[in-house]
């Protein structure tokens, strides 16, 4: 195979990132060259909306240095993202455009879910020892500027993900501005920290049981990954050992741990904070080993692009975790499980059978199956406007993986479901809306839910099993089952308008009795 | 018996005092009669640029603390007022003991082997003095600017480093009292004027004579009272306000202007010099006291350089070394090819220099390389290197060269060429804020077809094809992985990214590498009181960093046995009971300049050997960047260890430092005559032979057809 070399270049609110990789032969993912220079745009963005005219200058004048360097390694393709700092911009399109017009590089946004998840993919490029740990009840965290993110494994698979407000330049900023020494900041972030995590403890972790902690961030990474072990990137380390890191920390002013530890000064802070986050995070939830991968969000980004591209034969199935996540969201709010098999079943069928007919790919198939498995949790909140409901629910609630974009596109599937369809261009004024091949999107895949629920009207799983075959015009489904399908029947008709509508397809339903 | 405190300022030597030490043992080869004559010369011409420089650096240094009201005292405990006074001892004693070496033995000896030096211009005989008075109209008058001072003509701006002739004059009408005039003796000329002689014997006479003796021709109106040649030594310690200076190249430039204005620190004069002049030139430039030198001789004496040169006396040099070829890297080999083939170690200048230059030169031609990044400190004055990256970013190439612009006394040099790179389309880094620069690596990223592959040279010495003929230095090739990502990510701090999460192999001042060597002389130390063997070889040019002496004499004390090779200053005492008696200290001056770095340690029989650009100073680990590498191939570290010990094997070029502070000769008796950089001369050239037998005994056996008819 032909050597691919890819840039990943992470726009961070502390810091801007290159990671330059080679992909070569089966699973070799190398990195081959890590630029990090500091440019803090969280200041900017955080303070104003936007990026100062200064910062934008040195932006694009190390994102210009960063093109020399892809060029000079003759990158096949690149990356660029934009996380906190600048998805918080209020002009990004001109940001955008700027950047492009200056330095040839387009940058992307990535949202906060997109950024966790691609954090959560640089610990899996780890392979094996991922695996390994992920065996026992994990957490991971993912601390970040303004938020962090704990996500909960439990044998093999993501149960929950949270995103708590509690950024280590949010807490610093808070410490700052009470004007706090070394030791009340400790403190001063226990507090802080422990009044959120005891009502995400109340939430999220019932059963207990989390055993390692697995800390991704910017912050105290390095240092660790240096204290551990030079070299030894696999090493987790206990608690206790943990803490007694902690305490080097606190040996003398910012300027002497930077020149005892190798840390940069204005990275001794943020260090800290994120220390401390971590022991608490690890003392709340009563776990005992703490994993330091050292992983970056450059890494998950080629991780991502050698996915794409076949260069790497994944060993986690991610996606299998964002559905995972997507039941754990639908048992909070009391959502059938059992129903939500029987039409994940139905909805797949339908939607494997129209593939030549609505083109859609893998991607559009996992909305499907998260709209299925969400179809109808809005009714924990009210049995009537289940559709709106539902719709509300899944936008204020992050799942993993998922784009805002994509959010979006699930919860209107969800809702249109229940609802009457709204056609493009007709919502009402005041929703950013979706473009119009998202729009599509919305519309194909509500045709098959509808059609689906309707099959299964009683919630009764009536339907053992469904068959479906495309005849010409016609899309013929064979149900077997020996029950009386004629509620069933009603709503198919008036589900397949839609769907006719949608695809110019009728579908036919036909009962087969088996004894 | 209470702790000893290994800090005490009683156990160091002051650093400034060790330095003229050295500036002695240059002296001694220079009064060395087993030395060819000529090499004699040399040696005492580089006693006295060896002074210039040390004045216009550390004694300015000092001066400025002075002035200053500085009164932190040294690690051996001096105050900077002290050591001012107790250098101008050691000094004037020292240029002593050169002009009487230059007189008493060198002078006669030149005039038995036939080259005449007139020392005054009355000593020319009638035919002679037409020649000098001839030539002075011709060549001499024209360059000449002549000045003169009076009520409304102030002193003129007497250049740093120059000679020039000072006279008093008055007018020929009688009626004014003295005046002062001054004229350079111009540096575009040579200073040794040869007179026509006949046959072998030669003749010479110095500039300043020439001038002197028709300088009336340059004051027609006045009579000349008096002439004598004096020189001065400016304050030129270089310190650039970097936190200030928003470009730095410009400022750079500024200072080199500046520089000429500095205070004036030593005056130098003729002996003999008329009262009246001396009292006038006292009184203008500020001097006073052991300030001035007063010179029984030519001033000057690196003039001696240039007299080296004459044609006709090669049988009083000594015999040239030609550098010989690495065997690991032929002329015309893929170096590439061979490097991927093993690590190869080059040890200059007894090999030759031109392996790392084609190594440039071929990454600049080759189709798969796409970067070349280095760290250039002194370059020579037509660098074939500057040549070759140059033509590399013609070739579309990334280039990116860290020019150090503070390298001392080279700035002007080194702002011409790194313009001329980045005409070129090389990025250029002209160093770093606060930092000198001095580490010396080279890195060659090429696309292989298995990937990315990084071949990286680092080297103790400069990248100078002219010095690596001089300066003994070793340099390493590698395309190690663990190397080449640290060789990256070098670089990348250079160009002003974070640190890497890992180093790898290399150690970086002024980040890591102080603690490295700590560390790697307190393992010894650990293992010498669990009752292991443990030693410690370190060759260097200087020794002053307390930390580092502290640390070894803790080790001496707990049983590490220490050898060190330590050309230059050594702060460091050797002797003193429970504290360095396991230390032993030499200084090899040899015909070559000592220069590499190279750190032995036992580390419990499985030794490790590190080569690096920085020496034990302070300056090295603090302030500036430098690398220390570690050399891993088995046969490499044998060939380290083999030149660590060959040098403590010298008994010709070796000056032992003994427990009063003085460094001695070799005891000779009972022992082989060893000169180790003579057996790397030969040992250099058998490996060269051998390998050059190996490839024609091929040829013999594969080319049948070049078998010759006898006649």
């Amino acid at each position: 195979m032909a050597i691919k070399t890819f840039a990943a270049i992470d726009i961070g609110s502390f810091d801007l990132s290159m990671k330059i990789f080679e992909f070569a032969g089966k699973n070799r993912m190398k990195e081959i060259d890590f630029l990090t220079q500091r440019i803090a745009l969280g200041s900017d963005t955080y303070a104003d909306g936007k990026i100062s005219n200064e910062k934008m200058d040195e932006l694009c004048r190390a994102l210009k240095r960063f093109s020399s360097v892809m060029k000079s390694y003759k990158v096949d393709a690149y990356q660029a993202y934009g996380t906190s700092a600048v998805r918080e911009t209020e002009n990004f399109i001109i940001v955008q455009d700027t950047i492009a017009q200056r330095t040839g590089i387009r940058v992307d946004i990535l949202s906060n879910s997109e950024q966790r998840f691609l954090d959560y993919k640089s610990i899996a490029s780890r392979g094996e020892d991922f695996r390994r740990i992920i065996e026992e009840k994990t957490a991971i965290v993912d601390i970040g500027g303004g938020s962090i993110q704990l996500s909960l494994f439990d044998n093999d698979t993501l149960v929950s993900t949270q995103n708590l407000r509690l950024g280590v330049l949010r807490l610093q900023e808070i410490s700052n501005h009470l004007n706090v020494g070394t030791a009340q900041t400790e403190k001063l972030i226990d507090e802080l920290a422990s009044s959120q995590l005891a009502t995400y403890k109340k939430l999220y972790l019932k059963d207990g049981g989390i055993k390692n902690i697995i800390v991704v961030d910017d912050y105290m990474s390095p240092w660790v990954v240096r204290q551990v072990k030079a070299g030894d990137r696999k090493a987790m380390i206990g608690l206790d050992q943990f803490e007694k890191l902690i305490e080097f920390l606190k040996e003398g002013n910012s300027m002497q741990v930077a020149r005892r530890q190798g840390i940069p000064e204005e990275k001794v802070p943020l260090t800290f904070i994120s220390a401390v986050l971590v022991r608490g995070i690890a003392r709340v939830m009563g776990a005992t080993k703490i994993w330091v991968p050292g992983v970056a969000l450059c890494d998950g980004i080629a991780y991502e692009y050698a996915e794409k591209n076949k260069l790497l034969k994944g060993e986690h199935d991610f996606e299998k975790d964002i559905a995972a996540c997507a039941l754990n969201i639908s048992k909070r709010y009391m959502g059938s499980r059992k129903r939500a098999e029987t039409l994940g079943k139905i909805t797949g069928t339908i939607f494997d059978s129209m593939k030549k007919i609505h083109g859609l790919g893998k991607r559009e198939r996992l909305y499907l199956e998260i709209a299925t498995i969400l179809h109808d949790c809005g009714k924990y909140v009210s049995m009537t406007n289940i559709g709106e409901n539902s719709y509300s629910i899944i936008m204020a609630t992050e799942i993993i993986g998922l784009s805002h974009i994509e959010r979006k596109i699930v919860a209107n599937v969800v809702r249109f479901n229940h609802s009457p369809f709204i056609y493009y261009g007709q919502q009402k004024s005041g929703d950013p809306g979706l473009e119009r091949e998202d729009y599509l999107t919305v519309a194909k895949l509500t045709a098959i839910l509808r059609l689906a629920n309707s099959l299964d009207r009683s919630h009764k799983q009536k339907m053992k099993g469904v068959k479906a075959a495309l005849q010409e015009q016609e899309l013929v489904l064979t149900v077997e089952t020996l029950e009386d399908i004629t509620l069933e029947r009603v709503g198919f008709e008036s589900s397949s308008k839609f769907f006719t509508e949608v695809f110019s397809i009728r579908p036919v339903l036909r009962q087969k009795k088996v004894f | 018996m209470g702790e000893i405190d290994y800090k005490s300022s009683a156990l160091y030597t002051n650093r400034e005092l060790s330095w003229v030490q050295f500036d002695q043992r240059v002296l001694d080869e220079a009064r060395d009669k087993n030395i060819p004559l000529f090499e004699r010369l040399k040696f005492l011409s580089i006693v006295s640029s060896n002074l210039d420089e040390f004045f216009m650096i550390r004694v300015a240094s000092l001066k400025d603390m002075e002035n200053a009201g500085y009164e932190k005292p040294d690690l051996s405990g001096m105050t900077p007022a002290k050591q001012l006074k107790e250098l101008e001892v050691a000094i004037h004693k020292l240029v002593d003991m050169q002009y009487s070496t230059y007189n008493r033995s060198l002078v006669p000896q030149l005039e038995k082997r036939g080259l005449h030096i007139i020392r005054c211009h009355e000593d020319l005989s009638e035919e002679e003095a037409d020649y000098i008075d001839r030539y002075f109209a011709e060549n001499v008058y024209p360059v000449l600017t002549p000045m003169a001072v009076d009520s409304s003509r102030p002193f003129p701006l007497i250049r740093n480093k120059t000679l020039n002739i000072g006279a008093m004059v008055c007018k020929k009408t009688g009626d004014e009292g003295l005046e002062f005039a001054t004229v350079q003796v111009p540096s575009v000329l040579s200073r040794i004027v040869q007179l026509p002689s006949d046959g072998s014997e030669k003749k010479v006479i110095l500039l300043e004579e020439v001038i002197e003796r028709n300088i009336d021709k340059l004051f027609l109106n006045y009579n000349i009272i008096c002439a004598h040649p004096y020189r001065i030594m400016r304050n030129a310690d270089l310190t650039i306000e970097e936190d200030e200076a928003a470009d730095l190249l410009k400022e750079i430039e500024r200072q080199l202007k500046k520089r000429q204005r500095g205070e004036a620190i030593r005056l130098e004069v003729e002996e003999g010099i008329d009262k009246r002049l001396l009292k006038f030139l006292k009184q203008e430039l500020k001097v006073e006291g052991a300030q001035i030198y007063t010179i029984d001789g030519p001033l000057d004496l690196t003039v001696l350089m240039k007299m080296y040169g004459l044609e006709g006396f090669e049988h009083l040099k000594a015999k040239k070394y030609e550098p010989q070829p690495v065997p690991e890297l032929p002329a015309d080999c893929d170096i590439f090819e061979r490097i991927r083939e093993g690590d190869i170690l080059v040890h200059h200048p007894y090999q030759t220099f031109e392996p790392v230059v084609d190594f440039i030169r071929q990454a600049a031609r080759d189709p798969e390389v796409l970067a070349i990044k280095q760290t250039l400190y002194r370059v020579s004055g037509n660098s074939p290197i500057i040549a070759a990256l140059a033509q590399a970013a013609e070739n579309g190439k990334q280039v990116t060269v860290l020019v150090e612009l503070k390298a001392r006394f080279d700035e002007e040099n080194n702002i011409v060429w790194a313009r001329m790179l980045e005409k070129a389309g090389c990025h250029v880094i002209y160093g770093l804020v606060g930092l000198k620069t001095h580490s010396k690596i080279t890195l060659v990223v090429r696309r292989e077809e298995d990937g990315i592959r990084r071949y990286v040279h680092l080297g103790t010495g400069n990248y100078n094809d002219a010095t690596a003929k001089l300066y003994s230095d070793v340099g390493l090739f590698t395309c190690a992985e663990t190397i080449g990502e640290d060789a990256t990510a070098v670089f990348n701090m250079l160009s002003g990214y974070s640190e890497p999460v890992f180093w790898n192999k290399l150690s970086l001042a002024p980040l890591w590498l102080k603690d490295k060597f700590l560390y790697l002389i307190e393992r010894e130390k650990r293992f010498a009181k669990e009752g292991r063997s443990a030693r410690i070889i370190a060759k260097i040019n200087s020794l002053c960093d307390r930390d580092i002496i502290a640390a070894l004499y803790e080790a001496s004390a707990a049983g590490v046995k220490i050898d060190l090779i330590v050309r230059g200053i050594c702060c460091l005492k050797v002797g003193i009971p429970g504290v360095s008696e396991n230390i032993t200290v030499r200084s090899i001056v040899g015909n070559f300049l000592e220069h590499g770095r190279i750190f032995y340690f036992e580390n419990d029989e499985h030794y490790e050997i590190y080569c690096g650009s920085a020496d034990w100073m302070p300056r090295n680990l603090e302030r500036r960047v430098e690398i220390l590498f570690p050399v891993e191939r088995p046969e490499l570290k044998e060939e380290l260890f083999h030149i660590l010990k060959n040098q403590l094997r010298d008994t010709v070029k070796a000056y032992i430092l003994q427990p009063d502070g003085t460094y001695e000769k070799v005891d000779k008796r009972g022992r082989e005559v060893f000169d180790s950089q003579k057996a790397f001369c030969e040992e250099a050239m058998e490996e060269a032979k051998r390998q050059q037998e190996e490839i024609s005994g091929n040829g013999r056996m594969f080319i049948p057809e070049r078998h010759v008819e006898q006649e």
